[in-house]
């Protein structure tokens, strides 16, 4: 039997839920009718818009999709302007104060405290920009990700923008592909580096070299079925399919409409086409798109780049996107460290200007939740590097500051167990006071999720942090479980949990030991990886060796039941009421 | 009259009559030995299954964790509160909760 949320999706989805969204917004959150609220809400999704947990009855988190991470000049500025303007709430964050704006896994950016009233304003300032919330959540295509410099990067092997550009063209609003099972997460990367991070994605296209007609061109292997949610993570499997950039939206068209026509539609659960990979096998994945959804033979797969992937690896060099890079045309791009991804909406305006003033005026998102100033010619390096605003967002920060991904948490989300971005802030700068690495590394990845979805991308981090719960001295409290030894590459590799449920107050305390063991017993140059990989769990349960230090945490308790967790009165009683409208 | 009962965004929390009203990431008692082998499991909440009635009370099948022993697993049958007069009322959370097999 299909799920409500199949039911409500085929009485109104796609671009048609625009009107109705602008008719409520004209007339008043109180005019959604009590007993439709759970289907208008499921359906605001598909253009951006959540509404926050219980506790903020009437507002909304907004995602804005900038694919592949791509903000033209002018456009971050906008960004900032409506996160100054209407991202305020009642609740003070007090770390980020009152305004700002969160830069995703997924390379989009989140607004939060969006007052339903104020969102046809918003959508037409995002248009007038050039920017859109569509399918940024629901059921259909999401943001596009792939390598941010995509176009730009001096080590790319083929430029992957015309064919993300192309692709966001053909599947945004297109009534064949807005209404699949379940999302849909594509990523094309053109570069040898693997900052894409295709493997973890539902769809991913991947540089590779074929021979075709004697000629050796370059495009794209094309691999099916990853993700890291519900404590499922897979990874992409090889389809064995090599496609030519102009072959491109043909076979992930083909590929989407294979997902819509046979994602399980009966339990929410069991949707995601890694499951259908999981039943179905790679093979009978490409016999299907080969027989029934595209109109030409495809190619058996080419010669990829794997074995030179570095981004997220634990490993090498360039794990992520930070500090000066080459770009092909002789300027270079700067990536700036946005600790956790979440920027003031006054620094978002003044960094629009800095990068207005030293490159083009465009930035770019990457997936490490990080911002890159492209197109800075060598002589304007060093007045950029003189910024005041580059101290804060450093192209040169901590290995703790810059390995630092954390997602929403139960500031604003349903499905978090425990606080995440200001707490992975109070960690990453103990984490910087108090604690060495070698001195050969400065990567050392941590990835703070709330909960099981893996927004935050956990099972891909040196130490992954997962959101639980434990009693300490008979009382609940936050807790983390914490993974060790993840990371992309040429050979993937999810952490393994090996210890759970570290009260939150003494994971400073386990991660320092972690550290300290590393530091004692590496192989000389091995990496955190390497070391974690030649040791059994219980080993490795004994290095993290839980304990308190002088790191305090004050959300210890359950900010699940605050209506927000930093409020002085938190308590559900003192929820506000659903914004007036106005 | 009629109730509905709905688990919504991802499990994360369950919809009576279209009202947010009960969530994940509490800890629960249960006397549930299919689960774990402790006396009462103290399960964290991680994601709800399914909801459905028994007369008056509502209940769920949970994914959770018990943090006592570290087992995990899906729930049969738990009470999480009843509906009376069309009003639902969650079930206390200090409350030991009696998990029901399915039938």
């Amino acid at each position: 039997m299909p799920t409500d949320v199949e039911n409500w999706k085929s009485e109104v989805y796609g671009n048609e839920i625009r009107d109705h969204l602008f008719e409520f917004a004209e007339q008043g959150f109180d005019s959604i009718p009590d007993d439709e609220r759970d289907a208008w809400f499921e359906r605001f999704k598909w253009w951006g818009l959540y509404h926050q947990r219980n506790g903020q009855e009437g507002y909304f988190m907004m995602r804005i999709g900038t694919p592949n991470g791509v903000l033209e000049p002018g456009q971050l500025r906008t960004v900032g302007e409506i996160a100054d303007e209407y991202a305020r709430g009642p609740g003070t964050n007090p770390i980020f104060g009152d305004a700002y704006a969160d830069f995703t896994t997924r390379q989009s950016i989140q607004l939060h405290w969006i007052e339903l009233s104020d969102v046809p304003a918003i959508f037409e300032k995002l248009e007038e920009n050039g920017l859109s919330t569509q399918q940024a959540c629901g059921d259909s295509w999401r943001n596009i990700v792939g390598n941010p410099v995509a176009g730009k990067d001096a080590q790319e092997v083929i430029d992957a923008w015309p064919v993300i550009r192309e692709l966001n063209e053909t599947f945004k609003g297109n009534d064949d592909h807005s209404n699949l099972p379940r999302k849909w997460k594509v990523s094309v990367t053109g570069s040898a580096d693997g900052s894409g991070q295709g493997d973890i994605n539902d769809l991913a296209f991947e540089p590779a070299y074929k021979e075709v007609d004697g000629e050796e061109v370059v495009g794209f292997n094309v691999r099916v079925g990853g993700g890291l949610s519900r404590n499922e993570p897979r990874l992409a499997r090889d389809i064995d399919v090599w496609v030519s950039p102009e072959r491109v939206s043909d076979v992930a068209g083909g590929l989407s409409a294979l997902f819509r026509d046979n994602g399980d539609r009966e339990d929410r659960y069991n949707a995601r086409i890694k499951f259908l990979v999981d039943e179905w096998g790679a093979e009978k994945v490409r016999d299907t798109l080969q027989e029934e959804y595209v109109d030409f033979e495809l190619h058996t797969a080419g010669r990829d780049v794997r074995e030179e992937y570095t981004y997220n690896t634990g490993a090498g060099e360039r794990n992520d996107l930070v500090g000066i890079h080459d770009q092909k045309d002789g300027t270079n791009f700067v990536g700036l460290n946005v600790l956790v991804g979440r920027m003031g909406a006054e620094d978002v305006l003044e960094l629009a200007d800095v990068a207005d003033e030293y490159g083009s005026g465009e930035v770019r998102l990457s997936q490490r939740q990080n911002v890159i100033v492209t197109d800075v010619p060598d002589d304007e390096l060093d007045n950029l590097l003189d910024e005041p605003i580059l101290e804060h967002y450093s192209p040169s920060p901590s290995p703790f500051m810059r390995g630092s991904v954390a997602c929403t948490g139960t500031e604003y989300c349903s499905l978090s167990i425990v606080e995440t971005k200001n707490r992975q802030v109070r960690y990453a700068r103990w984490l910087k006071e108090n604690v060495e690495l070698p001195e050969d590394l400065d990567q050392f990845h941590i990835h703070l999720s709330g909960c099981t979805a893996s927004c935050a991308q956990p099972q891909i981090a040196d130490v992954s942090l997962r959101g639980m719960k434990t009693r300490k001295d008979g009382d609940p409290v936050e807790a983390l479980d914490v993974g060790l030894g993840g990371g992309l590459g040429e050979n993937p590799q999810f952490a393994r949990w090996v210890t759970q449920r570290v009260p939150v107050d003494e994971v400073p305390g386990a991660i320092a030991n972690l550290v300290e063991s590393f530091a004692d017993e590496r192989d000389e140059g091995e990496s955190f990886r390497a070391f974690v990989a030649r040791h059994d769990e219980d080993e490795l349960d004994a290095f993290v060796d839980p304990e308190e230090t002088d790191y305090e945490d004050p959300m210890m308790h359950n900010t699940k039941r605050t209506w927000y967790p930093y409020a002085e009165n938190d308590s559900m009683e003192d929820a506000p009421s659903p914004p007036a409208d106005d | 009259m009629t109730t509905r009962l709905r688990v919504l965004d991802d499990g994360a929390w369950i919809s009576v009559n279209d009202a947010r009203e009960v969530r994940v990431s509490e800890l629960w008692r249960l006397d549930a030995p299919d689960l774990c082998e402790c006396t009462l499991t103290d399960l964290v909440v991680e994601n709800f299954q399914t909801v459905g009635v028994d007369g008056s009370t509502v209940e769920a099948r949970v994914y959770g964790q018990c943090i006592a022993c570290g087992e995990t697993g899906i729930t049969d049958w738990v009470p999480i509160g009843r509906v009376r007069g069309g009003e639902f009322t969650e079930l206390d959370r200090g409350a030991v909760r009696r998990v029901r097999r399915e039938a």
